[in-house]
């Protein structure tokens, strides 16, 4: 998996789970701040990257993943 | 197998962290059949349910919305119960300004939202999972003990305060129908529900330092334990009860 397998992959699942435009999504955008994700939705994408990345993303982890790039690489560093 | 052939409803899964998750992870492996229910996003429910040992239907369920609630026995037989032998009511909800420290300016507009949805919602739920229970059953709530004032916990605190009343009610209206109803009063643990409380920190480190057997904030497995067993067929003459599963917290002082 590349860096930008991950971040479609990321583009995708933010489109299902958050109805967020897939044309929006780049590394350096913010969940919460760029692309409006509430809280409730970013549980749901950690849940659903973990389903379709295969990896396991703790709990204390996802604070700390702010940008689509941090989880990006979170995921690749995982995977 | 603790709960071998019993059927099960578990409400309040909503990550794997929520408390219901180890509960119906639990009661599968001790042999129930589970059916939960999710809000308020169902999506998500069903992506957690996934990671229980089996499958379990998940249907929609606002406990605060009468005709979810009116429907829902028929739902359970639809997917395929014809009764239940135990309920678990894992629910509890709180406008930001009722918790936090906001105790004398909380409105009662808010107030009376957290009571509905974390106090009246336990009779509610009992009453909509009734026709299920002709042969009697046992209904388990979980509640933060609500003898003291604590920090932060404000109107919750009422709320779970007449929570643990309304369970100690439900045991004497439904006994006569062989049903039991007790409440697990849990130590602090870090789920969604907690995690949004503010300043919730402050109850951690006390826990874990006073306690005599030690608390672990992230295990909800000693809790989910004790769900099951007041499930179970082993607390048969126990109702309006409230058992604490606190490391021992509640029994001593400073
Ligand atoms: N976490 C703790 O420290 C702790 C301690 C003692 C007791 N409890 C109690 O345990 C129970 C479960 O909470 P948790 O800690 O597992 O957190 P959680 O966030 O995992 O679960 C809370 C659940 O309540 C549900 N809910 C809220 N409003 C609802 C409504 N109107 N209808 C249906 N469901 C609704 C949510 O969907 C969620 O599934 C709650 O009653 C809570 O007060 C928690």
């Amino acid at each position: 998996m590349t860096k930008e397998e991950i971040v479609t992959g990321l583009a995708e699942i933010l489109e299902e789970v958050a109805g967020v435009n897939p044309d929006d999504v780049s590394e350096e955008k913010s969940f919460t701040d760029d692309l409006d994700v509430d809280s409730l939705s970013m549980v749901e994408v950690v849940v659903a990257a973990e389903e379709r990345f295969g990896v396991k993303i703790p709990d204390d982890e996802v604070q700390n993943l702010r940008t689509v790039g941090d989880a990006a690489d979170f995921v690749l560093k995982q995977a | 197998m603790l709960l071998e052939g019993k059927s099960v409803l578990v409400t309040g899964v909503i990550t794997e962290q929520s408390i219901a998750f180890n509960v119906a992870k639990l009661a599968q492996e001790q042999g129930a059949k589970v059916v939960l229910t999710g809000f308020p996003r169902m999506s998500l429910v069903e992506r957690i349910a996934k990671r229980l040992p089996q499958e379990a239907a998940v249907l929609e369920l606002d406990a605060t919305n009468p005709e979810q609630l009116g429907s829902l026995a028929d739902r359970v037989r639809g997917v395929g119960f014809d009764s239940l032998d135990g309920v678990v009511h894992a629910i509890a909800f709180g406008p930001q300004s009722v918790l936090g420290g906001g105790f004398l300016d909380a409105p009662w507009e808010d107030v009376s939202k957290a009571v509905q949805a974390s106090t009246y919602s336990y009779k509610a739920l009992a009453m909509a999972t009734l026709p299920l229970m002709e042969k009697g059953g046992s209904i388990v709530g979980l509640t933060f003990d609500a003898s003291i004032a604590w920090p932060v916990y404000d109107w919750m605190g009422v709320a779970k305060a007449g929570l643990e009343s309304t369970s100690r009610y439900l045991a004497r209206y439904l006994g006569p129908k062989g049903i039991r109803s007790n409440l697990v009063s849990a130590g602090p643990l870090r789920t969604m529900a907690a995690k949004s409380i503010p300043g919730f920190e402050k109850f951690e480190e006390s826990w874990v330092e006073r306690a005599p057997l030690g608390w672990a904030l992230t295990d909800t497995e000693p809790t989910a334990k004790a769900v099951v067993a007041l499930l179970s067929s082993w607390f048969p003459a126990t109702t309006g009860e409230i058992i604490h599963v606190d490391g021992g917290y509640h029994a001593v002082g400073a």
